[in-house]
């Protein structure tokens, strides 16, 4: 643990989903590498933004640090328990901390529960109302805290627009008074009008009740918005973390570089002047990862000690890069910077 | 340049047992041989249904109840249907949103981009295939002539984008439709699919209608830019023009609710407030009005037609004058 100041300190996590073959007797004949030995920390009431593209394992390491999927290795350390070894009793009192918000708005409400049953479920489940009228007091606070109206705790799911859905699960997300929300692609769903109101609603939370975010997006400008620290994913592995302003102005992985430009400017006279730097091919199978660093095959960069060659304080026995930390706060994992 | 397309007041309807959805409501636009044009608005705001009115393929409970779109002389919706049936995919194509859903995953891509080569261009099987298999290398799949025999899940969603791409422009159609054609791809996957879209519709002539929800896209790649909002255009212009000098409140407001990457980050972001309005009953005046900073009286009863505001650059909005003093101030 760096210091006091870390809530959530996740060490060389793993997550491999088994992949079986045969009826009767399943043989286990290869493993998905969704999340492959990652490590980073959280400070408390910062916002880590985490990017990449689909397959990348952001979600992965998401679930995983909030233990819907239990790791197959490494530490998930929050205010110093270990999650991963957590079970049972004491992981559902974890669980009061932490909470998370989902990418589709439309699948992640139970449609024949009314929205107000909606919020007021994990008050139920953590015991932490007591009576009929403490319950609704709350449900009718919390639709107020996001910005809903309390009379519209008696209409269901699908009467609502879709940003108004994303502040029902942002209002059961809060209904626990967490201190750490784990924002699943929380705006992607959304029409970019709605984005924004979403997005300063999450900034308004977070400074009234002191949260801590970490969060999930594929989509770097809104990232670049709301993050202090942003960490980038690419195939299971983290290419790079920086502070956001160091990462944007000084980005140091060629995958980073890439991604930034890959991004679309809305004004053609800054469009007609970029550089960019268009990646060939896709993203390979993580069930295949390739040797090495897994991205020298698209790299445009890589030189041949990118396939696997291990070189010594850069890149560990099986030639994978190591993640260094650069300079103060800007870690990067490729052998080439 | 001629133009190749014509819409006029075209309006398609959705007759719904809870009332009428007025989902393109009187839209009327051109489309030079060539050019690539956008057309931008957020969901539900009628630009697919405007895309699918031009094909003909809007279906129960929709209809087309006014307007008319020439294209290439011939208004399409009074054709026949089988004359209908010779233009579409031949000289009018379209890709979709869903790369995944859009091919048929149980015949192999061969057979699906053989189909329309045999039925429009009369090709025999052989030629089909051949060509077939040099429309896969041309949109840039990796030992494409080799992959006829492969079936959709065989491909992942970037490369289906571009055999969906090549069975668009198979026929050398002059139009191709695509209808959010990056949406479901990654961003480093978007940048090839929409270079490789500009740079086949200049190699091939063929005129381009983009359809998008994001600003950014439309940017770099169109020439000219129509904005939608609740069924009808409310403004259109050079991309220069309407990304440099909005004068719809609402293309201001879209334009400022995204952070960009190429900015000091804002402290704050600045939404649109509220939500679209529900296309059954639309309020009357203005439809943007209800999330409008700038609405006087007269938007709450008059519905503002888009009228010039400076060359090549209309808008439908009756501040807009003011919106563009306050712009250069």
């Amino acid at each position: 643990m760096q210091d006091d100041s870390v809530l959530l300190n996740v060490e060389n996590l793993v997550k491999y989903f088994p992949v079986r073959r045969g009826i009767v007797i399943q043989r286990h004949v290869a493993d998905v590498k969704a999340v492959d030995d990652i490590s980073f920390f959280i400070r408390k009431g910062e916002t880590l933004g985490m990017v990449g593209e689909s397959g990348c394992g952001k979600t992965t390491a998401a679930r995983t640090i909030l233990q819907l999927y239990r790791p197959t290795s490494g530490v998930v350390e929050f205010e110093g328990t270990d999650l991963a070894v957590t079970k049972g009793k004491e992981l559902r009192l974890m669980r009061r901390k932490m909470q998370m918000i989902f990418q589709d708005p439309y699948g992640s409400l139970n449609p024949r529960m009314n929205c107000g049953n909606i919020i007021g479920e994990p008050l139920i489940v953590h015991k932490i109302t007591s009576g009929r009228g403490e319950y609704r007091d709350r449900v009718a606070e919390l639709l107020t805290t996001v910005g809903l109206s309390p009379y519209m705790a008696s209409r269901f799911p699908h009467e609502f627009s879709g940003g108004q859905r994303q502040r029902i699960g942002v209002a059961r997300a809060l209904a626990v008074r967490p201190s750490f929300i784990a924002c699943d692609e929380p705006v992607s769903a959304l029409d970019v009008s709605i984005q924004a109101q979403l997005v300063n609603l999450l900034e308004e939370l977070q400074a009234q009740f002191d949260l801590t975010y970490l969060f999930v997006a594929h989509d770097l400008s809104v990232v670049r918005h709301i993050s202090d620290r942003i960490v980038v994913m690419y195939l299971g592995k983290i290419a790079e973390i920086a502070n956001r302003d160091e990462l944007y102005e000084n980005p140091l992985h060629p995958y980073t570089k890439a991604l930034i430009s890959a991004v679309p400017i809305p004004d053609p006279l800054v469009e007609a002047q970029r550089e960019r730097i268009v990646l060939t091919g896709d993203v390979p199978s993580p069930l295949r990862p390739p040797a090495g660093c897994v991205f020298h095959p698209r790299c445009p960069i890589a030189v041949d000690d990118c396939a696997g060659v291990h070189s010594e304080g850069l890149s560990n026995e099986r030639g994978v890069p190591e993640l260094r930390e650069v300079s103060p706060d800007h870690w990067v994992s490729c052998i080439r910077v | 340049m001629a133009k190749l397309l014509e819409v006029k007041d075209l309006a398609t309807y959705f007759f719904t047992p809870e009332g009428v959805v007025k989902a393109v409501d009187g839209i009327t636009y051109d489309l030079e041989e060539g050019e690539i044009l956008g057309l931008v608005g957020e969901s539900g705001c009628g630009k697919s249904v405007s895309a699918l009115s031009l094909m003909r393929l809007i279906q129960n409970p929709g209809r087309n109840v006014a307007g008319s779109v020439m294209f290439n002389g011939q208004d399409l919706l009074t054709l026949e249907d089988e004359d209908m049936r010779h233009i579409r995919g031949k000289d009018m194509s379209m890709i979709f949103q869903e790369p995944m859903t859009s091919l048929n995953p149980v015949l192999t891509i061969g057979r699906q981009l053989t189909e329309a080569l045999q039925l429009h261009l009369g090709m025999d099987k052989e030629a089909a295939e051949n060509r077939a298999g040099e429309l896969l290398l041309m949109v840039g799949i990796p030992e494409g002539d080799r992959r006829l025999r492969d079936y959709p899940h065989q491909f992942s969603g970037g490369m289906r984008q571009r055999v969906m791409i090549a069975m668009a422009l198979s026929c050398n159609p002059k139009m191709l439709i695509a209808d959010e054609p990056t949406t479901a791809l990654d961003v480093t996957i978007q940048a090839q699919i929409l270079e490789l879209v500009q740079r086949l519709g200049r190699e091939l002539g063929t005129a381009v209608l983009i359809i998008t929800h994001n600003l950014g896209v439309v940017a770099r790649y169109a020439d000219r830019v129509n904005v939608m909002y609740a069924g009808k255009i409310i403004e259109r212009g050079t991309s220069r023009e309407i990304y440099g000098n909005p004068r719809h409140p609402y293309t201001i407001g879209l334009l400022a609710s995204v952070p960009r990457l190429d900015e000091p980050r804002k402290e704050q972001l600045d939404p649109i407030e509220g939500l679209p309005p529900d296309l059954i009953a639309l309020p009357a005046g203005c439809a943007f009005r209800a999330r409008c900073r700038f609405a006087i009286d007269k938007c709450a009863t008059e519905i503002p037609p888009l009228v010039e505001v400076s060359e090549g650059h209309t808008a439908a909005c009756w501040v807009s004058d003011q919106l563009g003093a306050q712009a250069r101030s």
